[in-house]
This record gives structure tokens, C-alpha cells and sequence, in this order.
């Protein structure tokens, strides 16, 4: 590899060629702001933040260099805090503010908006270019996503994460000068444009400018009412995130926490374990790929757990609706055995408990409204979606200091789950879970148990496992720009797969757009999906028990309601159908 | 945050079959998305959804991509001319005799912004520099009509005469 000799502040650093500055200043351990920048998805140098001076040979460069772009060369001399980067940057954040709405003190980004924090360090806090606030309509229509234009700074960065990222590009930049914003084509809300929903668009924004649509106020509504039962659960990646919104580092396991929070969130709320219904994700879903298998049924079967990666399935490829496994999510499972088995064993009218689903999605606050979920047509089975970061706020509300709180074990009966289950929110766990059961499924006596092939941050992997005689070819990916790569090679015939996991967002649920926020420094030069994932994978190898099937809940379920995998009853509670929705409406 | 109403699409399959042709014509260059525009909004007269539609699926681009190039250039129009094409001169001798009063009073009027289209298709608004009549600043053109000496009260009644031919009720 060919490198490049250069100094930053002086400091001599030798770094491959291709780096640009942003990335040498990192080598020598020097920060260098940014704003519109984010690695891999948004390198367009184009909101003026990372500024640097050079010189060459003695002599310098002319104008000031934006670093996130700008390529290294040898004999290069950088400088980033210079009196006039400072002024450059500094001016570059009053116009951004001139027009910014600076409600700050109630703005869900407050104290984690990467623009306050540089106004911040750059002390620029008065209107030195009092403008025009352009009023834009605030976009709240779709179950899932906010916009607040007036808050938006034009970075692209959602623009590209839905076009770079998702292959989608449902929103982009419309206009031009100061009427240019961001919006979905002829200016649609988000409700009613081919949105999937995924939210990456949220995690990737360094303001307000988009939330999700927050339903705390409902969730402390039900709260407060003593005649309902509120049953919170929580997916398996929330354990493995929620830390980060109490200043945790970055992959702390914080499951005891947060059973322990949710409990003195009210007198009447439970906390029960999502990974249970994960569990019984892979029971139906294992049970439903032998049988396609071994009647010649539509295959690859293409795994159904992620909202987004459905509603994209029904916007862009409906001829793959038949490819897509029947069975609900484990949220949706998780209302039908809440409002169908948990209300008749404990004889409760269903409209008196209120169903709260903590997810790391926004897609699963559309799911939650699907009308093809409900078991009972009266009602939704959820009742509520909640983001990590809305539990996390709601936390913060009730002055519950996380941080100290004992590890607490979740409510019975639904409190224990297995290893399969907990990997469900890494790319590749829902597929090794399903091996998992469905290699016993096949021949009883197979022994793996790690199929850490499907595994790691490879943006395709393909493996062919053979059990019982049978081959099964796999294939897992994430994030829907890869998706759709691989949709093309298996509609071209390249590809001879039996099942496929896929999830909309890249990593799988521990990067899903309902997760924390980030620092642009973290999503740059962390590796914070890995140390997410890793909390799940650690949990999983410390697991008692790490089949699905050997869940002593998973039993009790279905003796004593499912009657048995696959049965009427489980498919009437635990299996759902798919809409084709058209590829420029919602 | 309601969607904006838009005229109804009146494209036929002479105009469907030549702007194919465009797209087929463009597909494998590069950047094809500017040419394909300009040539049809040459077939149609304007770049309305439906068209802009048949433009993202013959260059597999996603719509909001075919948008906002469309709304970028001002060239481009997404709506389009009236029946009757009201033209509000914001020339200088024109502005200065308050010609903006009359463009306010014609966009209350219709309710619609100076470069939009009434839903009916009845009436279009758009500004220009200088008609040449000066001397009556300030002016405004309807059709081929000018219209000149304007105050708003007397905007109001000109339009609501145009109005009422059409059948309208004036508001």
C-alpha cells in the first residue's frame, strides 16, 4: 500500500495514500469539526464546517480546504485551528443558526444536537444575521417519522442515507437557494410517499429536524389510569442500546436496568422479555421453512421480522410477497399472546390492558397499526410502539436515576427467553437461530450450535450448510440498498438460496433508526455496531439455554394455547398476510 | 400538513408514446435526466407527477430524484397555463406604481401563488418584466388583453367579470 508522509499541527503522520485530511488528522489524534460529513454515506464537503488551512513546500494553499473531502499529499502541512479557521467556522455556524428555529430548550436534540454543540464551542449564541425564518409546515402525519423543516440545516445527510444507504430515495433536496429544502417528491408528508419507515433517516440527522412520532404522552395516559394494565416488553437489541442514553459506554448490557425502570415507571406496568417472542418467531418460522422444503413450497423464504423490510417488499417487490415467511414479527406475536392467551388465562377483558412495545424502530410503530395483525378485529394487539430513545425519556421524566438501579429480572411469565433469542437483534441472529431449530427439526441429533459464518459485518454472507442430508443454502444482509442487490440476483436466477434474513437497517436492529442518537465522531471512527452486537452475542454464549425450542415458556404457550407449531390456532394469533402498496404511494 | 391539490392530467397517447421514445432515445447516456426533461416538458408543456412518473420508471430514478431537478431549474414548470393566462408586470415602472398590490389581490383572488394553475384549469398566474405600456403602469395582461392603470379594487373587478363568464362565484 502506498502511503503519504504529512504533518498535522506539526505532527508527522505517514498514512495511506486516498486518506483525506479528515481522516490523517484522526491518525494524529487531532479532531476536526464536522457536520454534514458522515463516513461511507455523506462526503459532499458541503457545509463548510471542517475547514482547514495547508501549506506546501512553504507556501500556502490558497483558501481555506474542507477536510471531510479533501485528499491527502505528500509534503502537505495542515493546520486546524488557525485564527482564521476559527472565524471561517465560527461565521459558517451563524448562518446556519440565521435561520435555524432555536427552540432549543424543549427540542428532543437538546444537549445531543451536533449544531448546538459547535454554537457551543464556537460561542456563537446571538442572531448576527437576524433573517427570514422560513415557516415550513411541520410533517407529523405518518405514524412513524416528524420533520420539522424548520430545524433542517440542508446537510443531505438523510437524503443520503435513504438514497446511499436504503436505495429508496423517497426524500431529496427540492428548490434551490434559500427555498431549498428536503422533502418527498411534489412536497408529499411522509405518510403518503413509499417511506418504509426504517428511520435511518432520523438516526442519521445532527438536529431536531427529524424524530420519531413520539406516543410517550399516551403510554403515561394509560399510566395514569388505574383501571389498565400496562405490559411493556422490550426487544432484544433495546438491552444492548439504552445504556448510550445514560452516558453508558457504548455496548454495556443494561437488560437488569431496564426491567428494574419500567417496573417504577407505574404500580400497574410489567416488564416483560420480547425475547420470548423471538423465540417463538423461530419455532413457527423454522417450522414453516421445513415445510416448505419438503413440499415443494415458494423458496428462498425470505424472513419477515423487520417492518421496514416488509413495507419495502410491498412497495418495490410485491412479486416477492409470496417469498416472505407468514409468521408475524415477535412484537406482533407478542400482542397476540398478551390481548389472545395472557387476557383469557388471567380472565381480563382485553380493552383493559394497554400493550407497550419497546423497539429500536420506527417501522414498528406503522407495524403496530397494520390492519393485517390484529387477532381480534376490534383492536390492535399493540397498543403502543416505543423507541429506545422515547423509554429512555420517559425514564428521565419519572427522575429515575438509571444508573444506580438494581439488576432486576423481568415479570413472570413471560421473563426468560433463550440465546437464540437475544441474537435476533444483530444482522445474521435471526437466521442462526432458525438453523439452530430447524437442524434439529431435520435430524435430531445435530450438535451446532454457533453458525458464525451468517456472522460479521460482510455486506452479503452466503453459506451452505447440510443437515440431515438436506444442503440449505443462506444468505443474510442488511440495510435495503444491499437488499435489493440481492433481490436482482435471485429475480436473474444467480442465486439458489432456501432462506434469506434480511433486515432494513445496516447491522440489523442494534443500528435500527428508533436506537440513541450518535455523536457524527461516533458514526465516523467508532465501530459502534460491533460493540452493540457483541453485547447480544456475549449474552447468547452465557446462555443457559440457547435453542429456542428448549424454552420452558415456549412449551407452557403451547400447551396450554397454540396446540402445536404451525397448528390453526397458532396461525391464526401468530401468522399475518402482505399488501402490494405501489412504488409512488403509500 | 395536507398535499397540495393538483390539476387533473390530460396527456394523451400520442404524447405517452413520443416521450418513450425520448426516454428509450436517452436511457444508456449519462445524466440523462436533464434532456429527458426538457423534451418533455416540450410535449407537454409542463413536467406534471403523471409525467415525471413515466420519467423516474423509464430512468429507474426515484421519483424525488426527478423532482428535484425539475424544481431546481426555473425553467421547468410543474403546472400548467390556464385557460386564461394572467401575466402581472413587476417591471420597474410597473413596481413602482405598486404592480405587487395587484399581483396580492389577483393570487388572493384565485387563491393560487404567481407560477400556479387554478384546479379547474381556468386560470394561471405568472409574473413578467414589461409589456411596454409604461404609460398605464401598472399593467397586467389577460389572454392578449392589457389591462392598465390597476388599483386592487379594480383588479377585483376585472377578474370577477372573467370569473363569472366561467361560471365561477367570486369570493
Amino acid at each position: 500500500m502506498e502511503t503519504v508522509h504529512l504533518k498535522i499541527n506539526n505532527i508527522p503522520v505517514e498514512v495511506p495514500q486516498g486518506y483525506t485530511i479528515l481522516q490523517a488528522a484522526k491518525v494524529a489524534n487531532v479532531e476536526i469539526p464536522t457536520l454534514c460529513y458522515l463516513k461511507d454515506i455523506n462526503c459532499i464537503g458541503a457545509c463548510r464546517v471542517c475547514m482547514v488551512e495547508a501549506q506546501k513546500d512553504g507556501r500556502p494553499l490558497r483558501g481555506l480546504l474542507a477536510a471531510c473531502v479533501y485528499p491527502v499529499e505528500e509534503g502537505l502541512e495542515v493546520f486546524t485551528n488557525t485564527p482564521a479557521v476559527i472565524k471561517s467556522r465560527k461565521t459558517t455556524l451563524e448562518l446556519l443558526l440565521s435561520n435555524h428555529n432555536k427552540k432549543c430548550l424543549s427540542c428532543v436534540r437538546n444537549q445531543t444536537c451536533e449544531l448546538q454543540k459547535l454554537a457551543a464551542e464556537y460561542g456563537v449564541d446571538e442572531d448576527r444575521f437576524p433573517s427570514e425564518e422560513p415557516i415550513y409546515e411541520i410533517d407529523d402525519l405518518s405514524p412513524y417519522i416528524v420533520r420539522d423543516n424548520n430545524k433542517c440545516i440542508n446537510c443531505m445527510r438523510c437524503v443520503a442515507a435513504c438514497k446511499n444507504v436504503q436505495s429508496i430515495s423517497v426524500i431529496g433536496a427540492i428548490q434551490r437557494g434559500f427555498n431549498a429544502h428536503v422533502g418527498s417528491a411534489f412536497d408529499k408528508s411522509l405518510n403518503n410517499a413509499p417511506c418504509v419507515g426504517c428511520g435511518q433517516c432520523v438516526v442519521s440527522c445532527p438536529v431536531g429536524a427529524l424524530t420519531e412520532k413520539s406516543q410517550e404522552d399516551k403510554v403515561w395516559e394509560a399510566i395514569a389510569d388505574p383501571n389498565k394494565k400496562v405490559l411493556f416488553f422490550t426487544a432484544p437489541s433495546i438491552k444492548a442500546t439504552l445504556g448510550e442514553a445514560f452516558g453508558m459506554p457504548i455496548g454495556t448490557n443494561v437488560e437488569g436496568k431496564m426491567a428494574a425502570a419500567i417496573k417504577r415507571l407505574g404500580a400497574n406496568v410489567k416488564a416483560f422479555n420480547m425475547d420470548f417472542t423471538a423465540d417463538l418467531t423461530i419455532i413457527e418460522e423454522a417450522n414453516e421453512l421445513v415445510q416448505r422444503i419438503k413440499t415443494g413450497g415458494t423458496l428462498p423464504m425470505f424472513t419477515s421480522c423487520c417492518p421496514g423490510w416488509v413495507k419495502f417488499v410491498e412497495h418495490y417487490y410485491p412479486e416477492f410477497m409470496p417469498n416472505l415467511s407468514t409468521c408475524k414479527s415477535p412484537q406482533a406475536m407478542f400482542g397476540a399472546v398478551l390481548k389472545g392467551y395472557y387476557c383469557q388465562k388471567n380472565n381480563i377483558d382485553p380493552k383493559d390492558v394497554f400493550v407497550v412495545s419497546v423497539i429500536p424502530c420506527t417501522a414498528k410503530k406503522f407495524e403496530a397499526t397494520r390492519p393485517q395483525l390484529r387477532s381480534d378485529e376490534n383492536y390492535d394487539d399493540v397498543d403502543v410502539a416505543l423507541t429506545t430513545r422515547e423509554l429512555a425519556r420517559m425514564i428521565k421524566r419519572a427522575a429515575i436515576n438509571f444508573a444506580d438501579l438494581p439488576e432486576e429480572d423481568f415479570d413472570a411469565p413471560f421473563n426468560k427467553a433463550t440465546g437464540g433469542g437475544v441474537i435476533f437483534g444483530a444482522t445474521g441472529g435471526v437466521l442462526e437461530a432458525a438453523l439452530r431449530t430447524a437442524a434439529r427439526l431435520l435430524d435430531g441429533d445435530f450438535k451446532k450450535i454457533d453458525f458464525e459464518e451468517v456472522r460479521g459485518p460482510e455486506a452479503v454472507r452466503e453459506v451452505t450448510y447440510e443437515v440431515a442430508g438436506v444442503k440449505i443454502n443462506v444468505a443474510v444482509t442488511s440495510g435495503l440498498g444491499n437488499a435489493r442487490k440481492l433481490l436482482e440476483k435471485i429475480k436473474k436466477g444467480e442465486a439458489n438460496y432456501q432462506m434469506v434474513e434480511i433486515m432494513a437497517c445496516p447491522g440489523g436492529c442494534i443500528n435500527g433508526g428508533g436506537q440513541p442518537t450518535r455523536s457524527d465522531s461516533v458514526s465516523n471512527f467508532v465501530d459502534y455496531k460491533a460493540l452493540r452486537s457483541k453485547a447480544l452475542y456475549d449474552q447468547d454464549k452465557n446462555s443457559e439455554l440457547r435453542v429456542c425450542d428448549d424454552s420452558p415458556i415456549i412449551k407452557m404457550v403451547y400447551d396450554e394455547f397454540f396446540e402445536a407449531p404451525g397448528a390453526e390456532k397458532a396461525h391464526h394469533y401468530l401468522h399475518t398476510s402482505y399488501v402490494a402498496r405501489g412504488k409512488y404511494y403509500n | 400538513m395536507a398535499d397540495k391539490s393538483l390539476p387533473s392530467f390530460k396527456g394523451t397517447q400520442e404524447q405517452e408514446q413520443k416521450l418513450l421514445e425520448v426516454i428509450a432515445k436517452n436511457k444508456e447516456l449519462p445524466g440523462a435526466l436533464l434532456p429527458v426533461l426538457h423534451e418533455a416538458q416540450e410535449i407537454y408543456g409542463y413536467l406534471p407527477i403523471e409525467v415525471q412518473q413515466m420519467v423516474a420508471d423509464g430512468l429507474n430514478l426515484s421519483l424525488s430524484e426527478v423532482y428535484g431537478v425539475a424544481t431546481f431549474y426555473s425553467r421547468f414548470s410543474l403546472t400548467p397555463k390556464g385557460k386564461h393566462q394572467i401575466s402581472v408586470c413587476l417591471g420597474t415602472a410597473c413596481y413602482v406604481k405598486g404592480s405587487d398590490k395587484v399581483l396580492d389581490e389577483v393570487e388572493k383572488m384565485l387563491g393560487i401563488k404567481s407560477g400556479e394553475c387554478t384546479p379547474d384549469g381556468l386560470f394561471s398566474i405568472d409574473s413578467c418584466r414589461c409589456v411596454g405600456a409604461c404609460g398605464l403602469a401598472p399593467v397586467m395582461m389577460i389572454d392578449e388583453e392589457v389591462y392598465g392603470k390597476l388599483t386592487p379594487a379594480e383588479v377585483h373587478k376585472i377578474l370577477a367579470n372573467y370569473m363569472e363568464r366561467e361560471g365561477g362565484t367570486v369570493s
